[in-house]
């Protein structure tokens, strides 16, 4: 099968990988870069533990082809936190209990990133409408939530 | 939430300092920073993929398969049936003495449930399996199938399983598990109220976030190490063992990181095959279950179906207790005979009756094989015992909380299975739960005790 170049920047460092035509981004970063930190829970774009931002936009990477993210940049949980200090979210998300098995928890993460992104200051409606694309089964929903509200809190405050 | 340190205070040496502080979790770094290793995390050059031919019946007749159009089909490496499996045929608890082995690895002759698993092929990608799976034959003769428990018990139903040679597992016992306390029917009938319920619960999934699955690798000096996300490390690893006729010692199980299990990754079934795969292969494989057969395939909690009857009196007392409980095992046992005999100890719950008789069944049926799910088989009684309490205090215009002070067990209590009571705390939890809950109850139950049948 003919291979396919694409190329990306993926948490800020610059990515070139030949796939096969059809190859999703989720397998793309997991098996060919080595970014384990997006999971395949259904591959069929119902549980958000693939979620990624692409463009500043939460993308499922389940049904994105490697293929259509050519030029874009890409974030994943694993590139959230620098030099060794956990990003706000992160942090919170320990703090508060948010993580059980876990699976899910990479997936949360940028779901919230991006509401933090576009509404720093989200009330609790906000929270759960913009994670109520990703499914936790160990269902721990309530700490989550709580997780990504001190969040938005600890940005403001920082920002003030 | 406040917490009362003074219940059983004189029995404990600690202060109980660690309860109400927080400690923050050893994996959760690597949860929140995608670090953690799940199995499917690690990636081996060369590695092939396993998918699953399945069957499409309920239960069937296999008269042949033909993989020759699966094997020429381009980036197929092996195709596996049932001759491949060295010792095709067992069952989990085999490792406790609880047998007979009565499940294929690959199926054998015939399929007894939808789903079963009957030709392993594996291929240089997914896609590659999937469609040579696709091109594998196989001609059924299909059989009339059972599903319903009680249907499966009647004498001319259709027999599920020929490793049992009747529709229901053979206890020590008998054809259910008994427990025999007091005399029930002279309990009912010197009762001043008697009320039978029936109970029934559907198969429950677990539908975890990480699908069951493993990735196999080849070690090169004949050892393979085996990276899973199974709940039940060494009963997987002594189950492949003998499965595959290999001494433990080849087999490096690692695991422990669960993408959440619930119960339903305790069953031994995709570690076998993937290690067969590499051994015949020499390269890694990796088998993980798509989000459909997670659903469809993997072991869900049993459905039950539990008859209670009770007799008691106007003031409160239950004085007898008859139960007899369903567990549908599915086509195979996995660990439902566990399942079924500890519903037979635990019907009486944690109430102390003079009279009880309990029969648990555990049935086959030509359903998805159940397992093991948080509690199983207690869990489905509980619901059905916690209801029938509160129908029972409703029939005498009783409190139900106070209905349950009347019954609670207390330290010393035989139990109907012939343990003693030690270390009862349901009175206690029920006086916190009043006082949390404001459900006041009259103050005799709150001055009642554990320790002693005061009160």
């Amino acid at each position: 099968m003919a291979k396919v170049p694409v190329q990306f920047t993926l948490n800020g460092a610059e990515k070139a990988e030949f796939i096969d035509s059809g190859t999703t981004l989720l397998n793309t970063l997991r098996d060919k870069i080595g970014d384990t930190s997006p999971k395949g829970g259904c591959h069929q774009g119902t549980c958000g533990a693939c979620s990624v931002i692409i463009n500043g936009e939460l993308r499922l990477s389940c049904l994105t082809l490697a293929e259509t993210c050519n030029g874009a940049a890409i974030t994943t949980t694993s590139g959230l936190s620098e030099g060794g200090v956990l990003h706000p979210l992160q942090r919170a998300f320990l703090d508060a209990f948010a993580t059980q098995c876990g699976f899910c928890t990479p997936g949360m993460i940028m779901a919230a990133k991006v509401l933090l992104d576009q509404t720093p200051n989200p009330s609790r409606e906000d929270v759960v409408e913009a994670l109520s694309g990703n499914i936790c089964r160990c269902t721990g929903y309530e700490p989550i939530i709580q997780a990504v509200l001190t969040a938005a809190r600890s940005n403001s405050q920082n920002a003030a | 939430m406040e917490l009362r340190k003074n219940y059983f205070a004189d029995q404990r040496k600690d202060d109980l300092h660690e309860i109400g502080q927080p400690r923050p979790r050893s994996d959760s770094p690597g949860h929140v920073t995608g670090k953690t290793a799940y199995f499917a995390d690690r990636n081996f050059p060369g590695m092939l993929h396993l998918k699953m031919v399945r069957s499409p019946h309920h239960h069937a007749r296999i008269r042949s398969i033909d993989t020759s159009e699966a094997e020429k089909h381009p980036g197929v490496v092996k195709v596996l049936t049932a001759k491949d499996v060295p010792h095709n045929v067992y069952t989990i608890l085999i490792l406790i003495q609880i047998g007979p082995e009565d499940e294929t690895v690959l199926a054998d002759g015939k399929v007894r449930w939808k789903g079963e698993a009957v030709v392993a092929v594996l291929a240089e990608t997914e896609r590659a399996a999937q469609e040579a799976a696709a091109k594998v034959k196989v001609d059924y003769e299909v059989l009339p199938a059972v599903f319903d428990m009680e249907e499966a018990l009647k004498p001319g139903a259709p027999l599920v399983n020929e490793y049992h040679g009747q529709n229901y597992y053979l206890y020590d016992s008998g054809e259910c598990r008994k427990v025999r306390f007091g005399d029930v029917e002279a309990g009912f009938a010197g009762a001043d109220h008697i009320l039978e319920q029936t109970y029934q619960s559907s198969p429950i999934e677990h539908a975890p976030a990480e699908t069951t699955g493993c990735v196999v690798a080849p070690e090169g000096n004949d050892r393979f190490t085996c990276y899973t996300n199974t709940q039940a490390m060494f009963f997987t690893l002594d189950n492949a063992s003998i499965i595959l006729q290999m001494p433990g010692s080849k087999l490096h199980f690692v695991g422990g990181t669960v993408g959440g299990g619930f119960g339903g990754k305790v069953d031994v079934i995709v570690e076998p095959i993937a290690i067969l795969g590499a051994k015949l292969t020499g390269r890694p494989v990796s088998f993980i279950y798509s989000r459909e057969e997670e659903m469809q395939i993997s072991s869900p909690r049993a459905a039950e179906k539990v008859v209670i009857k009770d007799g008691f009196m106007k003031d409160g007392r239950i004085v007898a207790r008859k139960v007899t409980g369903y567990t549908d095992a599915g086509a195979y046992s996995r660990h439902s005979p566990y399942g079924a005999q500890k519903g037979a100890g635990h019907y009486p719950g944690p109430y102390t009756i003079p009279n009880v008789w309990i029969d648990t069944y555990c049935v086959y049926t030509n359903r998805t094989p159940s397992s093991a799910m948080r509690g199983f088989g207690v869990t489905i009684g509980d619901f059905a015992l916690e209801v029938q309490m509160d129908k029972l205090a409703r029939l005498i215009g009783m409190d139900p909380l106070e209905f349950r002070f009347i019954n609670a067990y207390r330290d010393g209590d035989m139990k109907a299975h012939r343990q003693p009571t030690e270390g009862a705390a349901l009175i206690e939890c029920m006086q916190e739960a009043s006082r949390a809950a404001n459900w006041p109850v009259a103050e005799k139950y709150l001055s009642m005790s554990s320790y002693t049948k005061g009160a």
